[in-house]
Parts: C-alpha cells; sequence; structure tokens
C-alpha cells in the first residue's frame, strides 16, 4: 500500500510540474514588470521635464542700435534720477526698430514689428542708463531679449508651414526674424535673468530669485524651529520618558502627524497662526511655522532611531564613572548619534523645500515680483512658482516651469545625497 | 535690538556668575557643583522670565492695538463687518507706516493713524522697560543665589528637563491646534449650514454665496459629489499603486539579488522624493491629454481634459514607492523559518510568497494600503493641477471631478471675507479630511504595531 | 584503527592555531567504520560543500536505507545541518552554496539537471529545529502539501489524508476538536508534531530532521522519539540531533561529524560502547562539544 502511495506522489507531482513552473514564471515576470514601469515613469517624468526645461535655460537676445536721444525718451537737459525711471525707453526701443525697417509702415505691421522685443527690454535699458545717466544722447549697441513668440520660433517650436492664421507668429514677423539671424544681429545666450530677477508676467523676464529666497528665508525657520525641538523630543522620548500613558499619547500623536495631510497643516496655519496671532499673510515666517511643525515628526522619527542605535554599553560607561544622565546623554550619546540625526533632518528638509499646498492655505501663492529680503516680507516658494507658472497659457511659461523645477529636483538631489553621503560615512557597526 | 540687549546681559550674567563660584570657590567653600553650572544657572534666572514676558507683550500687542485703534474710529465703521473693517485698519497701519493706500487721503483715518503710531510707540517704551527690568531684576535674583547651600547643578538639570518636555508637548499642542481651528470653524459654518444638508447633500455650488446682492441665498453646500470625487480618485490610484507597489516589494525582497536591490530600491525612493507640485505639472501637461488621446482615439466622446483617470493614475504612480518599501520592511519582517517550512514541503517559491508568505505578512500589508489610501486622501497638488473643479456626481474615470482637497485650496486662496459660509465651508471639509485621515492612520498604526510584535 | 592520528587539541585551540581547517580536516585522515549499506534509500558520495569562498563539508560518504533512523552527531559548526540541508536541495535557497560530489536517490543523482527541487522535496521532507507551523489552521497546516501538490481528488480525500498524517504524528486525539485553530496556538512540542504531520501528508519517502527536539521539554521530546521510531517502518530518516542520548535512543546507525569531515560512523551501539576514532571518544564521553 505505502509503496503504491509513493509513486503516486511522484508521478502526480511531476505531472503538474510544468504547470506550476509556468505560474512561477509568470509571477517572477509580474514583479519585474511592476519595478520595471515604475522606474520606467520615473525616467520618462525626468527625460520630459528636462527636455521641456532646457531651453529655458537659454534667452534669445536681438541687437538694436538703440538712441537715447533725450526727445525721445521724454526727458529735460539733465535729468535726475526720478525723471530717468520714467523715462520712455520703449520708445526708444521702437524707433530703433523702425529704423532697422524703414519699409514697414502699416499700423499692424508696426505693432507685430514691436513684438519681437520683449517688454522688459525697457527695464535693461533702463537699468543701464540710470547707472550711467550721460548715456543720454548717446547711441548704443545693446542686446535685448526678443519677445515669447520671437523666442519659440528660433527654438523651433513654430511650425511655419502652417497657415499664418493658425500661428502666433506671422509671415511678416519671421522675415524679419530670419533677415536678422542673417545679420547676426540674433543670438543665444545663457539665460541669466531666469536666475536674476523675480517673477513677472512676461515669460522672457521671469525669474526665480524672488522664489528661491523665499523658500531659503522659509527653510531657515524651518530649521531652526524643528531642529531643536525635535532633537529635544526624540532626546525626552528616548532617554527619559517613563512609560506611561501619556508618554503613549505623545507617540502615538507623533506618530499620526506624520501621516496628516500636509494641507490640513496649512488649515491650521491659516487659523491659527494667520488669523488668531495676526501674523502677516504670504511672510516666510509662517511658511517657516507650517513647515517646521509638518517636518517635526519626520525629525523626530529618525532621531530617535539615531539615539536607540548607539548602543547601552556607551550609557553604562559613561554613568559608571559619575555623570549625570543629562550629561551623559548630552556628552556622550548625542555627538554618537548626531550624523543620524542630520540625515533625518536633512530629509525632512528636502520634504520641507518641496511642500506645496499648506503654503497655498497661508497665502504664499500671490504674485509677487520683488525678492523678500525679511521674514515679513511676502513672499513666494520654488514649488508655489512653480504651481503658479503652471497654470500660465505661454508657452514660455511651460519653459519656464519645467527649467524651475530642474532647478527644484537639483536642489532636493543635492540634499539626499548629502544625506546619504552622511549615512554611509557615519555608518557604525556596534 | 531688545534680544541682542537680552543676549548680552545673559552673558554678562553668566561670567558673573561663574567667576563668583569660582572665587568662592577658591576660598575653601565646598560647592556642590561646578562653578560653569552656576553660571548657567545665573544665566537661566536673566534669560527666561524677560523672554517669556517680551513673548506674552509681542503677542498681546497687536490685539490691544487693533482694539484702540478702532475705538477712535467712527461709530459706523466700528459697525461694519469684520471683513470690511479689518480692511479699513489695514489701510490705517498702511499710513502710519508711511506706506502706500488705496483711498485718498481721509482725515478720520490719519487721525486714527496717529492714534496707532502713538500708542505703538508707548508700547514699544513700555515692553523695553519691562522686559529689561524683569532681565535684571532675574540675574540679581540668580547672583544671590549663588552659595553654598544652592545645588546649581541640579537647577540646570531641572530646567533642562523642563525644555525637554516642553518640546515633546509641542506635537500634542500641534494636534490639539489643528483639532480646534478645524472644529471651532465647522461650528461656525454648521450653524449657518445644517449638517445634514453638507453631509448628504448632492448639490454643489459654492460660489453663488459670495455674491453680495444674495447675502440671504446661500449656495448650496452638499458635499456628496466631493466626498464621491475624492473616492474615485483615490480608488484609481490605489488601482495602481497595490499592485505595482506590492509585487515591487515582492520581486525586491524575494527575488532580486542583492546588488539589484541595492540599486532599485534608492531609484524608487527619488519616485517618492519628488515634490507632489512636480508630479501635478506633468500629470496636468502630459499624461492627462495623452488620456484623452487615447480613450477619444479608442472611440470614447467627451473625455474631460481634466479627467479623473489621469489624476489617479498619476497619483498612484506617486503612491508605489510608499506601498512597495512600507510593504518591503513588513516582508521582510515575515521569518525565514516560514519560508523553509513551505519549500521544504516541495512548494515553489511563488507558492510559499503567494500562500505563506503574503498571509503571514497580511495585516501589515493592511496596515501599508490604509496608510496609502490615507495619503491618496489628503494628496493636495496632484488633484489641483490635474483634477477639475466641477462636482460631478460620477463613477466614469473620463469625466472630471473634484476633490475635498481641491475645494479646500480653491475656497481658501484668493480674497475671503472670513466669516462667509464659502470660507468657512473648507474648513468644514478639512475636518471631514482630518478625521478620515485619523481613522485610516490609527487602525494602519495599530495593525503594523501589532503585527512587529508579533514576530518581535 | 588510525595510529597516525595525532591527538587533536580543543576545538578553542583550532582557532587559535596556525593551521588552516583544510590542514586539520586533512590529518583527520579517512573516515573509520563503513558508510555504506546494502540497499540504500539515499546516498552521498564524495560530497563538497562551499558557502562562497568557505569550505563547510569535505568529502562526506554517506548511505541512508530504507526503515533505519541514520543520526549524525558532532559539535556545534560542524556541518550536520549543511549535510542535511542538502540531501532535499534545501541549500539552493542559500545564493552562496555551491555544492560537489554525488547524491542520490533511489539511484538517481538529485542534483542532476533533470530532477525537480519541488520534486524532490515532496519526496524528502524536512522537519526542522525551531517548530514553524505557518499562522493558519491546524487542518491548513497539514493539507498545505498535499493542497500543492494536488495530490487528493476531493475534499474527502483530503480530510482523509490530514486525518490519517494526524493519526500517524500522534497527534490527532489532541487537536481533532480543534482542527480550526491557528497551528501557532499549540505547545511548542505539539507545534513541532503538527510539523511532522505536515511533512509526512506530502507521503514522502525520505524525513529529514535537524535537532527536532532542541526547543522542547522533556515530555514533548520523549513523545517525538516514540514517534520517530514508530515512523521507520515507513521511511527512511536522518536525524540531527545534540543529544547523544537521543541518538542512541531512536538511531540504528550514527555518524560522528568534526570540522566538516565525517569522522566516523557504524552501528549506533558500536560507536557509543566502542568507539574507533579518538574525537568519537572525546565527544561522546563529553570531553568537549
Ligand atoms: N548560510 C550560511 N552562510 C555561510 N556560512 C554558513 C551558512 N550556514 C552555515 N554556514 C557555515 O557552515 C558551517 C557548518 O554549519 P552548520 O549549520 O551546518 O553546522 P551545524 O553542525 O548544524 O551546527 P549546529 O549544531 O550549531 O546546528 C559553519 O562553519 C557555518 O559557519
Ligand atoms: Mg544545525
Amino acid at each position: 500500500m505505502n509503496a503504491q502511495e509513493e509513486l503516486n506522489t511522484t508521478e502526480v507531482v511531476r505531472g503538474s510540474l510544468k504547470r506550476r513552473y509556468a505560474r512561477e514564471k509568470r509571477f517572477r515576470l509580474f514583479g519585474l514588470a511592476a519595478i520595471t514601469a515604475s522606474l520606467t515613469f520615473l525616467a520618462v517624468l525626468l527625460i520630459t521635464i528636462t527636455a521641456r526645461g532646457l531651453p529655458a535655460f537659454k534667452q534669445t537676445f536681438i541687437q538694436l542700435e538703440v538712441t537715447l536721444d533725450s526727445k525721445t525718451l521724454g526727458v529735460g537737459e539733465n535729468p535726475d534720477t526720478n525723471e530717468l525711471r520714467r523715462a520712455n525707453y520703449n520708445g526708444a526701443i521702437k524707433k530703433s526698430l523702425t529704423t532697422l525697417f524703414p519699409d514697414v509702415k502699416k499700423r499692424k505691421d508696426k505693432k507685430a514689428l514691436y513684438k519681437l522685443v520683449s517688454k522688459g527690454g525697457q527695464y535693461d535699458l533702463q537699468k543701464r542708463v540710470m547707472a550711467d545717466p550721460s548715456l543720454v544722447g548717446e547711441t548704443l549697441k545693446v542686446w535685448l531679449p526678443v519677445g515669447d513668440d520671437t523666442n519659440s520660433y528660433i527654438q523651433g517650436n513654430i511650425d511655419s508651414s502652417l497657415p499664418e492664421k493658425k500661428r502666433r507668429f506671422k509671415d511678416n514677423q519671421i522675415l524679419w526674424v530670419d533677415q536678422l539671424t542673417e545679420d547676426k544681429q540674433i543670438q543665444r545666450r545663457f539665460n541669466s535673468t531666469f536666475f536674476e530677477r523675480g517673477d513677472s508676467r512676461e515669460p522672457e523676464m521671469a525669474g526665480i530669485k524672488g522664489s528661491l529666497f523665499g523658500s531659503m528665508l522659509t527653510l531657515m525657520v524651518t530649521l531652526l524651529l524643528s531642529f531643536p525641538v525635535a532633537v529635544a523630543t526624540a532626546i525626552y522620548l528616548e532617554e527619559f520618558a517613563p512609560k506611561n500613558r501619556w508618554t503613549d499619547l505623545i507617540e502615538v500623536n507623533i506618530n499620526n502627524l506624520a501621516a496628516v495631510p500636509s494641507i490640513v497643516f496649512g488649515l491650521l496655519g491659516l487659523a491659527i497662526f494667520i488669523n488668531f496671532f495676526n501674523l502677516p499673510r504670504s511672510a516666510p515666517i509662517v511658511g517657516g511655522l507650517v513647515l517646521s511643525l509638518m517636518t517635526l515628526p519626520t525629525i523626530i522619527i529618525s532621531a530617535r532611531a539615531a539615539l536607540k542605535s548607539v548602543p547601552p554599553s556607551i550609557r553604562d560607561a559613561a554613568l559608571g564613572v559619575g555623570a549625570s544622565k543629562l550629561q551623559v546623554v548630552f556628552h556622550h550619546v548625542l555627538p554618537l548619534a548626531m550624523p543620524g540625526i542630520l540625515t533625518g533632518t536633512i530629509i525632512g528638509m528636502a520634504q520641507a523645500l518641496g511642500e506645496t499646498a499648506p503654503l497655498l492655505m497661508i497665502g504664499m501663492v500671490a504674485f509677487i515680483v520683488d525678492v523678500p529680503t525679511s521674514l515679513t516680507d511676502p513672499a513666494t516658494v520654488l514649488p508655489v512658482q512653480i504651481y503658479q507658472w503652471a497654470d500660465l497659457p505661454e508657452k514660455g511659461f511651460v519653459e519656464k516651469t519645467s527649467a524651475a523645477i530642474m532647478v527644484l529636483l537639483a536642489f532636493l538631489i543635492v540634499m539626499n545625497a548629502a544625506a546619504v553621503y552622511l549615512r554611509r560615512k557615519f555608518e557604525r557597526k556596534w | 535690538m531688545l534680544l541682542l540687549i537680552i543676549f548680552v546681559l545673559t552673558s554678562v550674567a553668566y561670567v558673573v556668575g561663574r567667576s563668583r563660584a569660582a572665587t568662592l570657590r577658591k576660598n575653601g567653600e565646598q560647592l556642590h557643583s561646578l562653578p560653569r553650572y552656576y553660571g548657567y544657572m545665573t544665566a537661566i534666572c536673566t534669560a527666561v522670565p524677560a523672554l517669556l514676558l517680551l513673548a506674552l507683550w509681542s503677542a498681546s500687542e497687536p490685539t490691544f492695538l487693533k482694539h484702540s485703534t478702532v475705538k477712535t474710529l467712527p461709530a459706523e465703521v466700528q459697525s461694519l463687518p469684520q471683513g470690511q473693517l479689518d480692511l479699513v485698519l489695514n489701510d490705517i497701519k498702511n499710513i502710519a507706516t508711511g506706506g502706500i493706500t488705496q483711498t485718498a487721503d481721509d482725515p478720520v483715518r490719519e487721525a486714527s493713524a496717529n492714534h496707532y503710531n502713538d500708542r505703538k510707540n508707548t508700547s514699544q517704551l513700555l515692553k523695553s522697560f519691562f522686559v529689561l527690568v524683569a532681565s535684571v531684576l532675574g540675574a540679581l535674583y540668580g547672583l544671590r543665589k549663588i552659595g553654598v547651600q544652592t545645588r546649581a547643578r541640579i537647577f540646570v538639570e531641572r530646567a533642562m528637563m523642563t525644555v525637554l518636555i516642553a518640546c515633546s508637548c509641542i506635537a500634542i499642542f500641534t494636534t490639539v491646534g489643528i483639532v480646534l481651528s478645524v472644529l471651532f470653524e465647522s461650528l461656525r459654518f454648521f450653524n449657518k449650514v445644517p449638517f445634514t444638508e453638507f453631509a448628504f447633500g448632492l448639490h454643489w455650488s459654492p460660489q453663488t454665496s459670495i455674491r453680495a446682492d444674495q447675502v440671504g441665498s446661500s449656495g448650496s453646500f452638499g458635499a456628496v459629489p466631493i466626498f464621491a470625487g475624492t473616492l474615485l480618485i483615490s480608488a484609481i490610484a490605489m488601482l495602481v499603486a497595490v499592485p505595482f507597489g506590492l509585487m515591487s516589494a515582492i520581486y525586491l525582497a524575494e527575488y532580486a539579488s542583492s546588488n539589484v536591490r541595492a540599486w532599485a530600491k534608492p531609484l524608487l525612493e527619488i519616485l517618492a522624493g519628488i515634490p507632489t507640485v512636480v508630479y501635478g505639472f506633468f500629470a496636468a501637461l502630459t499624461v492627462a491629454p495623452l488620456v484623452r488621446d487615447i480613450f477619444e482615439g479608442v472611440g470614447f466622446e467627451d473625455v474631460a481634459s481634466e479627467s479623473a483617470l489621469a489624476a489617479g493614475l498619476v497619483m498612484g504612480i506617486m503612491i508605489i514607492p510608499f506601498v512597495s518599501s512600507l510593504s518591503d520592511d513588513v516582508i521582510t519582517a515575515v521569518p525565514q523559518a516560514m519560508r523553509d517550512g513551505s519549500l521544504g514541503l516541495g512548494a515553489t517559491k511563488s507558492e510559499t510568497i503567494k500562500r505563506v508568505v503574503i498571509p503571514a505578512a497580511l495585516p501589515g500589508i493592511v496596515g501599508a494600503i490604509l496608510l496609502a489610501v490615507s495619503r491618496a486622501i489628503g494628496e493636495t497638488m496632484i488633484v489641483v493641477m490635474a483634477a477639475g473643479l466641477a462636482a460631478n456626481l460620477t463613477i466614469n474615470p473620463l469625466e472630471a471631478v473634484t476633490t475635498v482637497t481641491v475645494q479646500i485650496v480653491t475656497l481658501l486662496t484668493g480674497d475671503q471675507a472670513f466669516d462667509s459660509p464659502k470660507t468657512l465651508v473648507a474648513f468644514a471639509l478639512g475636518l471631514m479630511l482630518f478625521v478620515t485621515t485619523l481613522i485610516l492612520n490609527v487602525i494602519a498604526l495599530v495593525v503594523v504595531r501589532k503585527y512587529r510584535e508579533q514576530y518581535e | 584503527m588510525n595510529e597516525e592520528v595525532n591527538p587533536l587539541p580543543s576545538l578553542e585551540q583550532d582557532q587559535t592555531s596556525e593551521q588552516t581547517i583544510e590542514e586539520i580536516v586533512a590529518s583527520l585522515g579517512d573516515t573509520v567504520g563503513q558508510p555504506r549499506v546494502d540497499d540504500p534509500k539515499m546516498s552521498v558520495s564524495n560530497v563538497d560543500v562551499f558557502y562562497g569562498k568557505k569550505q563547510a563539508i569535505f568529502g562526506v560518504d554517506l548511505d541512508i536505507a530504507n526503515n533505519e533512523v541514520v543520526s549524525m552527531i558532532g559539535p556545534s559548526g560542524c556541518g550536520k545541518s549543511t549535510l542535511l540541508r542538502c540531501l532535499n536541495r534545501m541549500n539552493d535557497t542559500i545564493p552562496i552554496c555551491r555544492v560537489s560530489g554525488e547524491l542520490t536517490l533511489d539511484g538517481e543523482d538529485i542534483y542532476s539537471k533533470d530532477t525537480d527541487p519541488v520534486l524532490l522535496r515532496a519526496r524528502v521532507g524536512m522537519v526542522f529545529q525551531k517548530p514553524n507551523p505557518f499562522p493558519k489552521s491546524i487542518y491548513e497546516n497539514v493539507a498545505y502539501g498535499p493542497r500543492l501538490h494536488g495530490l487528493n481528488r476531493n475534499k474527502a480525500d483530503l480530510d482523509d489524508i490530514v486525518v490519517n498524517s494526524l493519526k500517524k504524528a500522534g497527534i490527532y486525539n489532541e487537536v481533532k476538536n480543534r482542527l480550526d485553530e491557528s497551528g501557532t496556538s499549540l505547545s511548542g512540542g505539539q507545534q513541532q508534531r503538527l510539523c511532522i504531520a505536515r511533512t509526512i501528508a506530502c507521503s514522502p519517502e525520505v524525513i529529514l530532521m535537524d535537532e527536532p527536539c532542541s526547543a522542547l521539554d522533556p515530555i514533548a521530546t520523549a513523545k517525538i522519539e516514540e514517534l520517530i521510531d514508530e515512523l521507520r517502518e515507513n521511511y527512511a530518516i536522518a536525524i540531527v540531533t545534540h543529544s547523544m542520548q537521543q541518538a542512541a535512543r531512536v538511531s540504528q546507525r550514527t555518524a560522528y561529524f568534526h570540522l566538516g569531515k565525517l569522522v566516523e560512523v557504524g552501528d549506533t551501539d558500536t560507536i557509543f560502547t566502542n568507539p574507533r576514532h579518538e574525537l568519537t571518544e572525546n565527544y561522546i564521553t563529553g570531553r568537549f562539544g
């Protein structure tokens, strides 16, 4: 009976093997496919954004011969600063364009011609003249940024084979630009505007300096507030706290806060910091406060892990030579745990840097041109700037958005790399 | 400025305290602690009361100034609704600081501004005075305490402990703050609009209520379409995230060589580290048009350009690494003995995984999925940028739907009069969001914790 | 007799001495005793096992016959588990593990390309050191193997297999009223017998046991030993144990390992009463190990 059964087992199993191995293979493939799909998506995301954003790091300039006579500028003989600020630089630019293309007579055509140069061009001129008032009356050769559509055309984003009505860039404009290109009066250069200016309604004049500064101020507040508080909390919970209901409650609280949607923190900021404490809206200080509440749990959790990984033998050794518990923690345990805590802090800061939603709630979403210089100035931050630009229809802003994303990601990569480096360098096996 | 003075005073207090203690010690007294600690003690006595006073004063100053300024205004201005009154006050503040104002010069406001400036200056003066006095008194008290009987180290350590405990309570205060801020405003909302209408109403159009000429007829606040939209998008996201995340975790934990693991895990984590605003941009600009083109190509009509599908897909991808890293932890926590037992009976690897490892890890995986759901519900930027505003009650993923977070953002950004139902309802939505995610999180945390304890 | 074998220093000194393991092993000489039997169920010939660069088993020969229990003894780390796990290719799950030499089951090479580890493991069952019931019901634990391999035609069949296996493992009377309860709710000894029942349910031909009683108290141990003796009627059994008494009680033949080398093998009675190799004698008289 037994021998028969044995035979039976072998045969039954052998019969089903093929099917079972096919299933095994399929399952494994599913796993591989899942990972590959996720990583492919990552690649697609990064590539699309880079492809879109790269052109924004270059800007097209047009060379014009601008005559800055006081009549065109509408200023007196010896203009003071105020007069110079209000002078009609736009007129000078227009005049130089019409001298360049004297055949353009019709009003509509002239308008099209003026569009070649960015509206921001006049600010460049203004800046130069105000720095050197003796330029009034002179004729200068200047490089001015071109308008959004011209820029698109030069980048090859406008299909000139389409019928004229269907494109924003008209035939005569193409003619002018082609001629200028031939005369080497059009050039692509590194786009320093993007890093040197604040927001603007004109894509070619919009920059991220304002939002970068806003991000820095906000992060500074976040770091200054959350780091000490988180470390103190972690030390208390890990080293001193008695195991009771209250500390249990704190723990559950921290773990839960780590999973509360960020927008809820925004509501908290709006209701408490702005409406109750009357702190200014749109200010980095409020943003920093909100973000520090948000990053606290992240830092606390990693700081606790770092403290926990310091072996008890070190505490015992220090206690053994008569140090008080607090001294042990601050002189021996904390320094050893510091790399781990810093790693967690950097990761928390990276999270805060990319956070958008709560900042929308506290009004950091306004259109702000100026670069913030203090904690109470109205400001915006990089991710919010991205959000704002993403909504704008101009082609130039799509590029700018992608470029701003690239800058943001670059910061995040640097921060995370630093965290990984720290972790590797100080990884210790006790 | 004031802070600087306090800082200097504190430093001086430290030095004096220390040297005093050192002198005592040199004179042969048996001090309890090192002189350093007497320095710290004096410094604490100097700084803490002064800083507390400063904080209290600064916190109450604006409120006090506001009240006193409002009193100087004519009665009809005083009786304006809160929102407009705030505008007037802002104006006055602007005049006072010499900024630009919209309103032409108005003698009443000028006067108020002068009053405001007056009061402010007095307050500043008084503040500086009292704070400095507090600081100096503290320093003197600290110095007098230096002596043989005082155990300075204990004092300093007590103070440190107090700081530590206070810091760890901030987590609790934050939660309390969240609850209070959303609850309070929500209650005000439910005073104006009955809860039943909010929870069961099928029609959502809060915008109608902002027009001033319609004061009586508030908009309709039936939130069901919003909840449904949130669920729809979250469901789509979970349909993407759970299979992909789980299978990735299984592959990484059970099949991948350590080399592949060392590469794939950090790469997946990059996916988790990308800010959601970037996903939102990508969803709106690339995925949504793609989804529309594909489905219209297949023959569907009326595919919304802001379809729930696009937002859900991208959100799902964002959550994949979240699910996979949590499940990975959970799966690797299943003891090897379980696998050996199954393999030893002649199971293939996939059979072992499907029949033993996953069932054993199930509580942990469920916990991970609950956390992921809570994440999907609370996710904001992707839906704000890629999902619509239209509150359609539908389960068709090709239509546009709206979510709780989208509505909160749209209702609270831009101009707002703070007591209109339109803004208050955002807090009611926030309350719902908070409560839902709280429940999900707590269940998940408890489940995962139990699971961990099971395998030590 | 191996006259030229040096008296070996204790293990501790091994580690500090200049000699490499290979040199020590070479100095151990050939296996003492007869590793072969007439009609082997499984047979191990000249097997080496490596973990990465490190060699854990050195040229072992050993047979396992039907209806007998072979016990493997030796100091910790001498490779007993390693060899046992080679017998049903559980070592395949360890990526760095490499096996060379010949291992056969009914004369077929189990490491050949044609042999399937899944089938092999169904025929050569294994019971582990720590009881490892699945977190499922008792019934499901036992039904796991048959279900996997499709050994039953219908539910009644499966019930039969489960009941029979539990009966053979001598635990049926204790659990017959609670088949739906979780396997992990049983006591340690019951869990181990459940694991044996689980193995039997696949109707294997050989059962391998790696220290099956090390986590159990004496009473549970006695029960398992009794069970092993009964199982001998139908299966070939190999058991690793640290308890000399246990080896003496349950096994017919005994193999003594040292540092990955099979030092001596023979009838259990002979080995325990009259060991021929000095190391074996030292070990069973308790001078080390
Ligand atoms: N997975 C592994 N990777 C690397 N080396 C291993 C592994 N498993 C066992 N070894 C090594 O192989 C040798 C034999 O180990 P094995 O587990 O077979 O010993 P054992 O005789 O069963 O010991 P014990 O009586 O303690 O169970 C040991 O030196 C051990 O370090
Ligand atoms: Mg072993």
